[in-house]
Formats: structure tokens, C-alpha cells, sequence
């Protein structure tokens, strides 16, 4: 619908706001993403998911006579008036390369990997910075003190945007730190998830083989019929209701 | 009556007056008496001595004092403070020189260089005393 | 007093022998504390450039940490931690210019302005418990056991934060507490080489000869230190200091909490005897003080 036509009352108000310096009125619903599309940019970087969870699109931003800085990824904040902002897209960050199955699973493989760690002077700019709340202080502090696990944990909500890199006083890659705890967390310490690992096993052994070479040549038809004819759970079944057939699965 | 020239050079003027700035020492205090010097742990492995470092500063003389590399092998033991006789804060004076070469975006240590092994081994303390003094 | 503790990064790792224990024998000795629930790296060595304020944060928002949990008093074990902790303390009380930029800056956290005491774990001791209670509370004597004490730098200079006036001696006085016998160690308060070992080994390794050289000289069965800085150089780096320098020979080193347990008579495990070595265990076997060797 061509806004031309709303009335004062449906029509969004707008509201003024600065991308890179120059003043645009956006309406004032819209995300900063949005807004900047609006206002005629078009991304061909720092634009990912528009879901909140890729990291590409972290922006900062001030706010009118506030001397803080404050942080937010384009695709989920929304405007404010006065909002004056920029994206940092990319921001160099050391990244080493190493041997995953062979490394250590203690915090050790982190002081090799990135020594700089031991840089950190608590300042907390990292955590001040991070759009999605991580204690980034707090994960540098556990991998300093030995504790990779704490760090894994602390670091999970990270999308990797970056932004901690570009404010740290250490002149640290945080994020890559962390990644390297969680990978040791998830690979090396966390307990195997048994199911998961039979089922990786039934796989392998071919227990679905038949099942997914007959779906791949049906036709579309014979693929309507047969997702639509499956067997369902009962909307008000009874607690013990079994499938007639477990096609293979334990 | 001639005024009496100084013996600082007036190149070297800014630096002598930052030093006294970072460190709040007035190293004119100094005595010579070379009590820092004979109980300071890593004077061997220094330049010349730290109370010729002092008596550098004392002339503006801060590029030598920078080569001897005093502030370097420094460790902060603080014996030198305990025992001048004038109460001059000396590990402050040589930190002052240290920063103002660590100022300049250098370090005094590589990372790089650092074994992998006494990565995995030394105790943490370690590397944040040393990252701490000799990496800007 | 609201006691807090503040472990440091090394002593949940690398120096685990330095704090498991420390506090088993505060439980031990009836001494209540609280472990800091967070907190970070205290930022050793204290920073002495007067310009410099980025450097105090690290320590002071520990200390914020500390009152925030209700400590009036926090304790700690790393020579160096309480250093930096202590300095920056004091610097924080006597300082209003500076008080006031590090809490504006902290403008996350709540204002700090010295409220918290920071003590060493050997005032606690002495203070607190006493050389008597101690003694008392001895239930395995070292007697017979040469002590060589290093007090090391940080824990008696600068004088503002010394844990002891030089005569004073409180090493000496936990050492006998505990059965043993403290040497006339030249080198009680010299400089191990601190962070030299890994900035300038080689000169590293003189400094710590120095100090193996005395403790040599002095007859002493043992070393005992109280800082992980000084157990790398003096303790793990042993070998290599003896290998480069004529004349030395190897001396078993221990922390000074780890004696304290097994003078106490607590379970050899928690003093983790199996992070100094054989060689440690072995003269504590001799001895008799422990059964045996957990290596």
C-alpha cells in the first residue's frame, strides 16, 4: 500500500536520525536496519540473518546529549529519536590456527593459542560493549584463572560480532578466545550425548538407507501422499499412545 | 649577575618534565650515595648502574638511560625505595622511562617469542607481571 | 570481621598447592571466611605510574566485588595479588582526585572508598589465630626440619604494605610455630627474578641462583616460599638454575601453607604435595611427618 495514500493517524510517525552522519527521518516503528534501507542504503555487508543471531550487523550508536556508547545489532533495535549511529561490519581480530583434535582440553591450549590473553587489565569496556549481554569480563577472568568450562558457559550467548575486539584495551580477540573454550567444552569435556552418538551409529549401519533412496525418487505427488497419509500422534490421545510402526529408531 | 645555564638541554626539557609528572620524583634529590645501585637485584644484567640512571636523569640524559636498558630488567622488587637514604621512589622514576618508550606503542617483550611450553607451564602471574610492565 | 577471599588466577590451578591447604587449615583453626564468588584478575604488579589510573581498575573493582559480598576484610594468599590489592587500597583511601575519576569511570559498579581491609593470609595468622594458638594446635612438629624463609619482594616492600617491620621476622615466627627451625638466610627478602624468568631468562636464572645459593649456604633441608611467582622460578625452574650455575645444590621447596597442613595434621592430599615433586615428599617421608610419597 503506498503510504502516500495513509492518513495522518495509520501513518507511522518519523522521527529524525543519523547514519553515518547525516540526518534521515525514518518512521519511528522500524528497526535500524530497516530505517537505513528506508532511508536508501542498500547492504552488501554487515548483514547477516536479520535474526539476531549471525553477529554481521552490530552497530553503535549515541544518543543526544549522552556522552555513553551504547550498542545494538541493526536487525533487532529499533530506533530512537536523535539516534546517531555507524556499523562496524568487520574489526581485525587475531585469529590462530590450530590443531582441534590434538589440543589439550585445559585452559592452556587458550594461553598458547593467544597469550595476549594475560593483557586483560579488567577495564570492562568488553562487557560494556556487548549487544548481547555477555559478561565478557567475567569469561576472560575464568579462562585466566584456569576455568574452561565457566568460560564456555559465561561466552555461550556470543554471535561473534566483534565488538569487544574493537574496544579492548588488551588489544584482544575476545570472541575467538572464547570460541576456542566452548569448542574444548563441547568436544572434550561435556559428556557425549549417548542417543545422539547410537543414532549417528544406526545411520552408519544403513538402518534408514531403503527409506530415504525410495523418498528420493518419488514424485511430488507420491510425496504429498505420503507425508500427508504419515501416521500422527492424536491431538487428544491418550498418554500412551505408541506408533504403530518405530521405522527403525530405538 | 649572568644567570647560570641549566644543565638540561632543552631538547630533552619535555621528557625530563614528563618523567617527573608520571613518577612525582624530583630526582635532583638524589645524592649519589649508590645505595640503590648495590642492592638492586638486576644491576648486573643493566646497562650501567641505576644510580648512574639517575645521574643521567639529573642532566636530561634520558636516551642512555633508555639503552641501558634499566627500566627493562628492572623486576619491582622495591629494595632500592626501601633503603635511599632521600626516600626517593626510584621503581616510579625507572617506570617513567619505561612508559615513555612503552608510550610509543612498543613493547618490551615479544609474545611471540615466548615458548609454547613455559606458555602451558609458568604460573599466570607470570605472564600479567610481565604484560603489565613491558608491553604497552 | 566479614572475611572474604580472594584467590588470584594461580591458585586454582597451577598453584592449587599453595591454597588447597590454606583453607583446610582455616577451617581447621576456626578462622570463618567467604570465597569471593566473582571476580577477576587482580592486575599484579601494582602500576606506578601516577598518570596511570587503567591499571588500579583490575584491583579496585575486586575490592568493589569484596564489599559487595559484605566483607569488611578480604583475605589473600598470592604475595603479589595482596600487594597489588593493598597499594591500591590505599591509594584509592588517600587519594580523593583518584578515587573519584576510578568510580566515575566504574560507573557500572557501585562507588568504593577503601571500606575493605586487605590482609595477607600470615597476618591472619598471626594476628588472628596467634604463634601460641598455632603452636598449640600442632599436632605433627617439624622438629628437626631446616627452614630456609623467603619472604620474597611483595610481600614486605614498600614499606606502606609490609606484612612485617623487618625485626618483626613473621616468617621466622610461623616457622617455629610450627615445630620447625627457621636458617639465617641472607637472601630472606631479595628478588627471585620475578617476571624476568619469562622476560629475561637467562638473567632470570642468576637471580634465582642468588637465592638457591643462600638457602645452600644456610644448611637449610627445605625452602619455603609463599608467592607462585617465586615457586616457578625458585621450585619448577630449580633444575634448570642448578644445571646453569657451579656450586648449587637442589633444595626442596614447599609453600608455606602446605608445611601448615602437615604440621597440623591434616590429610597430605589437600596439601597437593604431588605438584612440588618427589624430592619434596621424599624429605617429608624422611622425616617422618607424612606416611608416604603420593607421587
Amino acid at each position: 500500500m503506498d503510504t502516500a495514500t495513509l492518513t495522518e493517524e495509520v501513518a507511522a510517525k518519523t522521527i529524525p536520525i543519523y547514519i553515518m552522519g547525516k540526518k534521515y527521518e525514518v518512521p519511528e516503528t522500524l528497526t535500524i536496519m530497516k530505517a537505513m534501507e528506508h532511508s536508501g542504503y542498500q547492504y552488501i555487508r554487515g548483514c547477516g540473518c536479520r535474526g539476531g543471531v549471525c553477529g554481521a550487523c552490530a552497530t553503535v550508536f549515541r544518543r543526544a546529549g549522552d556522552y555513553k556508547i551504547y550498542t545494538g545489532l541493526a536487525c533487532q533495535t529499533v530506533v530512537e529519536p536523535e539516534m546517531y549511529l555507524t556499523q562496524i561490519p568487520f574489526y581485525p581480530a587475531n585469529r590462530a590456527t590450530y590443531d582441534f583434535e590434538n589440543a589439550e582440553a585445559t585452559a592452556e591450549t587458550i594461553y598458547k593459542l593467544y597469550p595476549e590473553l594475560f593483557r586483560c587489565v579488567a577495564c570492562n569496556s568488553c562487557t560494556k560493549v556487548c549487544p548481547m549481554d555477555v559478561e565478557v569480563l567475567d569469561y576472560i577472568s575464568a579462562m585466566k584463572r584456569g576455568d574452561v568450562t565457566a568460560a564456555a558457559e559465561i561466552s555461550f550467548d556470543c554471535i561473534q560480532c566483534g565488538l569487544c575486539a574493537s574496544r579492548c584495551m588488551g588489544e584482544m580477540a575476545q570472541y575467538h578466545m572464547a570460541q576456542v573454550a566452548r569448542r574444548i567444552q563441547g568436544g572434550k569435556i561435556a559428556p557425549k550425548a549417548e542417543h545422539l552418538e547410537k543414532m549417528c551409529g544406526d545411520i552408519d549401519a544403513g538402518t534408514f538407507t531403503d527409506v530415504i533412496e525410495a523418498a528420493k525418487v518419488m514424485t511430488e505427488d507420491e510425496l504429498k501422499k505420503v507425508y500427508t497419509e504419515r501416521e500422527m500422534e492424536p491431538h487428544m490421545g491418550a498418554d500412551e499412545w505408541t506408533p504403530a510402526s518405530n521405522h527403525g529408531l530405538a | 649577575m649572568a644567570s647560570i645555564p641549566s644543565p638540561i638541554h632543552p631538547e630533552n626539557l619535555k621528557a625530563v618534565n614528563k618523567i617527573a609528572e608520571i613518577s612525582g620524583q624530583n630526582v635532583h634529590e638524589c645524592m649519589q650515595c649508590g645505595t640503590c645501585s648495590a642492592v638492586c637485584p638486576m644491576v648486573e644484567s643493566m646497562g650501567f648502574t641505576t644510580r648512574m640512571g639517575i645521574h643521567y636523569l639529573q642532566f636530561g640524559e634520558i636516551e642512555p638511560v633508555i639503552k641501558a636498558q634499566i627500566g627493562e630488567y628492572c623486576a619491582s622488587c622495591h629494595t632500592c625505595v626501601v633503603r635511599c637514604p632521600r626516600g626517593i621512589d626510584v621503581p616510579k622514576v625507572f617506570e617513567a622511562v619505561r612508559q615513555l618508550v612503552l608510550r610509543t606503542n612498543t613493547d618490551l617483550v615479544n609474545l611471540a617469542e615466548i615458548p609454547k611450553e613455559t606458555m602451558a607451564e609458568a604460573p599466570q602471574i607470570a605472564f600479567v607481571s610481565t604484560f603489565r610492565k613491558l608491553t604497552s | 570481621m566479614k572475611l572474604g577471599y580472594y584467590p588470584g588466577c594461580t591458585l586454582k590451578t597451577k598453584a592449587a598447592n599453595l591454597e588447597v591447604a590454606a583453607m583446610a587449615a582455616l577451617d581447621h583453626l576456626g578462622v570463618e571466611y567467604k570465597e569471593l564468588s566473582r571476580w577477576n584478575c587482580c592486575g599484579a604488579v601494582f602500576s606506578l605510574a601516577d598518570d596511570d589510573l587503567i591499571h588500579q581498575v583490575a584491583p579496585v573493582r575486586n575490592l568493589i566485588r569484596a564489599a559487595q559480598e559484605g566483607c569488611d576484610t578480604v583475605v589473600t594468599i598470592c604475595s603479589q595479588c595482596y600487594n597489588t590489592l593493598a597499594r591500591a587500597n590505599k591509594m584509592v583511601r588517600e587519594n580523593e582526585e583518584k578515587r573519584d575519576t576510578l568510580n566515575r569511570f566504574m560507573d557500572e559498579e557501585p562507588d568504593y572508598s577503601g571500606e575493605v581491609e586487605v590482609v595477607h593470609y600470615l597476618s591472619l595468622l598471626r594476628d588472628r589465630v596467634g604463634w601460641e594458638k598455632l603452636r598449640e594446635t600442632v599436632t605433627n612438629p617439624l622438629e628437626g626440619l631446616r627452614v630456609a624463609p623467603f619472604y620474597g619482594c611483595t610481600l614486605v616492600r614498600p614499606q606502606e604494605v609490609a606484612i612485617d617491620a623487618v625485626d618483626d621476622k613473621i616468617l621466622e615466627g610461623f616457622i617455629r610455630a610450627l615445630g620447625a627451625e627457621p636458617t639465617s638466610f641472607t637472601a630472606a627478602r631479595e628478588c627471585c627474578g620475578s617476571y624476568q624468568m619469562i622476560a629475561h631468562p637467562d638473567e632470570g636464572i642468576k637471580r634465582a641462583a642468588k637465592v638457591i645459593g643462600a638457602a645452600n649456604r644456610s644448611a637449610a633441608d627445605a625452602l619455603i616460599l609463599s608467592c607462585p611467582m617465586c615457586e616457578y622460578n625458585l621450585g619448577a625452574r630449580q633444575g634448570d638454575v642448578v644445571a646453569a650455575t657451579e656450586g648449587l645444590s637442589q633444595v626442596p621447596t614447599y609453600y608455606f601453607t602446605q608445611l601448615l597442613g602437615v604440621a597440623l595434621g591434616l590429610d597430605p592430599e589437600l596439601c597437593r604435595l604431588d605438584l612440588n615433586g618427589l624430592a619434596a615428599q621424599q624429605l617429608l617421608v624422611e622425616k617422618n611427618f607424612i606416611a608416604t610419597a603420593t607421587v
